[in-house]
């Protein structure tokens, strides 16, 4: 193991980082946004909207993160949509996660007891306003966990942005293993930074989890 | 004089193919006490989800002081109608349903603050008497899982009372306690009689309807079968059907 090479090149790889980093702040963004409006679209009394909802579920679920993302980066300069690599990556990744969003938010929401919606619209509260002040506010201590399996999964997923060549934490692997001929050292490093990454946010996630637990 | 108060004319509901009410009529005057007892699955607690549209029926009508309850309107009308009438109708479950993510004192303020305009100060004072009324006070800043079953109820009933209702509705209020919890549930309905609250309980017990209703009905596969004064149902009823439901349900409670 060359520890000389990996003192040298760890500053570039923690300035990959902060890119991978970067990726998956917007992406989560991108992906809770699209979550809420899908999971909305699919519990939604218009028969339009569910089937909406429905369609962009399993579209995005159902094929490849990477073959989404070439359509956004290379497909999408054909029908006049130019997005640089890092955009197509964000926009690619965001929708993707969003659609398994959507459905940890529709089983959080669908999970809290009947009983309190009907109990909340005994009392003349309107379906919006049992959904915002009774149903949502435990739904959402039920969801953060499972959100955050799904967070955990696109960080990961970042790392398929190096295929459409954004300078993150794999692609920079990659990169220097061409100068270096070290795959070892490099992607180990790579790894072991975005163990980091993930284990922060891993606490993150338990510290809000138990903030947000009742009584 | 007495005023039909809830009227309830030719009631029927079906899921799918299951007929569960059929043609049921029923006035309750201001004031009065009705219980409504029957097998699991005669349709009585369907009956009562009818009254707040909860479950709404297929066709018949309910009114209120008035007011047809399950008027046929538009959607957007329709929900705006239905919220506003539900308000004068407060209803109490079998499992509660307090708002777990709330204090009780939010669990009583919540409604009356959203749909009444209530300031909080207005709202805190609200609650308290409410609270005071079911004699839990000292549970305000509680949250429902830090109580009993039987405190839970009752602050599900200061919850409903809140809003003002003209009507109370209980679907089996005491059948998921536990025995030695019931009374003091029992106490605080007897309480509402004695300030004449209306009320239709949904009811397992017995001796409870007995004491405190003005009427009963015995309901059974749909239809009301059977009612009158509870001496009568009670003692001297008329029907086989009836006969047979007490005869099973007092084997079964040993009493």
């Amino acid at each position: 193991m060359d520890f000389e090479l990996i003192l040298r090149v760890y500053p570039f790889f923690l300035e990959a980082a902060w890119v991978t980093i970067e990726l998956s702040v917007l992406t989560t963004i991108l992906g809770l946004i699209c979550g809420a409006l899908g999971a909305a679209a699919r519990m939604s009394r218009s028969a339009i909207l569910r089937a909406i909802g429905a369609t962009y579920v399993s579209i995005f679920r159902g094929t490849p993160a990477l073959i989404q993302l070439f359509i956004f980066y290379f497909g999408g300069p054909q029908i006049g949509i130019q997005l640089d690599a890092f955009e197509a990556g964000v926009i690619g990744l965001g929708v993707n996660i969003g659609a398994y969003m959507a459905e940890t938010m529709r089983g959080a929401i669908q999970s809290v007891d009947k009983g309190q919606t009907e109990a909340a619209r005994t009392l003349g509260m309107s379906r919006w306003e049992t959904m915002r002040k009774v149903v949502l506010p435990q739904a959402m201590r039920m969801m953060i966990r499972p959100l955050g399996v799904n967070i955990n999964a696109l960080i990961k997923g970042t790392a398929l942005v190096a295929a459409i060549s954004v300078i993150e934490l794999t692609y920079t692997a990659q990169r220097y293993i061409g100068s270096t001929y070290k795959p070892f050292e490099m992607f180990l490093l790579s790894g072991a930074l975005y163990m980091i990454i993930i284990y922060v946010v891993g606490q993150g996630i338990n510290w809000l989890d138990r903030k947000a637990r009742i009584t | 004089m007495t005023s039909a108060f809830v009227e309830i004319k030719n009631a029927a509901k079906s899921f799918g193919k299951l007929q569960v009410l059929k043609d049921i009529n029923l006035t309750v005057d201001r004031g009065q006490i009705v219980a409504i007892i029957g097998p699991s699955g005669s349709g009585k607690s369907t009956l009562l989800r009818a009254i707040n549209e909860l479950d709404p029926l297929t066709s018949g009508e309910v009114w209120l002081e008035g007011v047809q309850i399950n008027r046929k309107l538009p959607h957007r009308q329709y929900e705006k109608h239905v919220n506003q009438v539900r308000q004068d109708i407060g209803m109490v479950f079998q499992h509660f349903n307090l708002f777990p993510h709330l204090t009780v004192r939010g669990n009583i303020t919540l409604a009356p603050r959203m749909l009444k305009g209530l300031s909080e100060a207005e709202a805190n004072k609200l609650a308290e008497e409410q609270l005071t009324k079911v004699g839990l006070l000292e549970k305000i800043d509680e949250y429902p899982s830090r109580l009993s079953g039987g405190q839970k109820q009752r602050v599900a009933i200061a919850r409903a009372l809140a809003m003002k209702p003209k009507v109370m509705l209980f679907d089996e209020a005491t059948s998921a306690l536990d025995p030695e919890l019931v009374e003091e549930v029992n106490m605080v309905m007897k309480q509402l009689a004695e300030e004449h609250m209306t009320m239709i309980i949904v009811t397992h017990e017995m001796d409870f309807a007995a004491s405190v209703c003005d009427r009963v009905l015995f309901m059974d596969q749909g239809v009301v079968v059977e009612e009158g004064p509870p001496s009568v149902i009670f003692k001297t009823p008329k029907e086989e059907r009836t006969r047979n439901f007490l005869r099973k349900h007092l084997a079964r409670n040993g009493g």
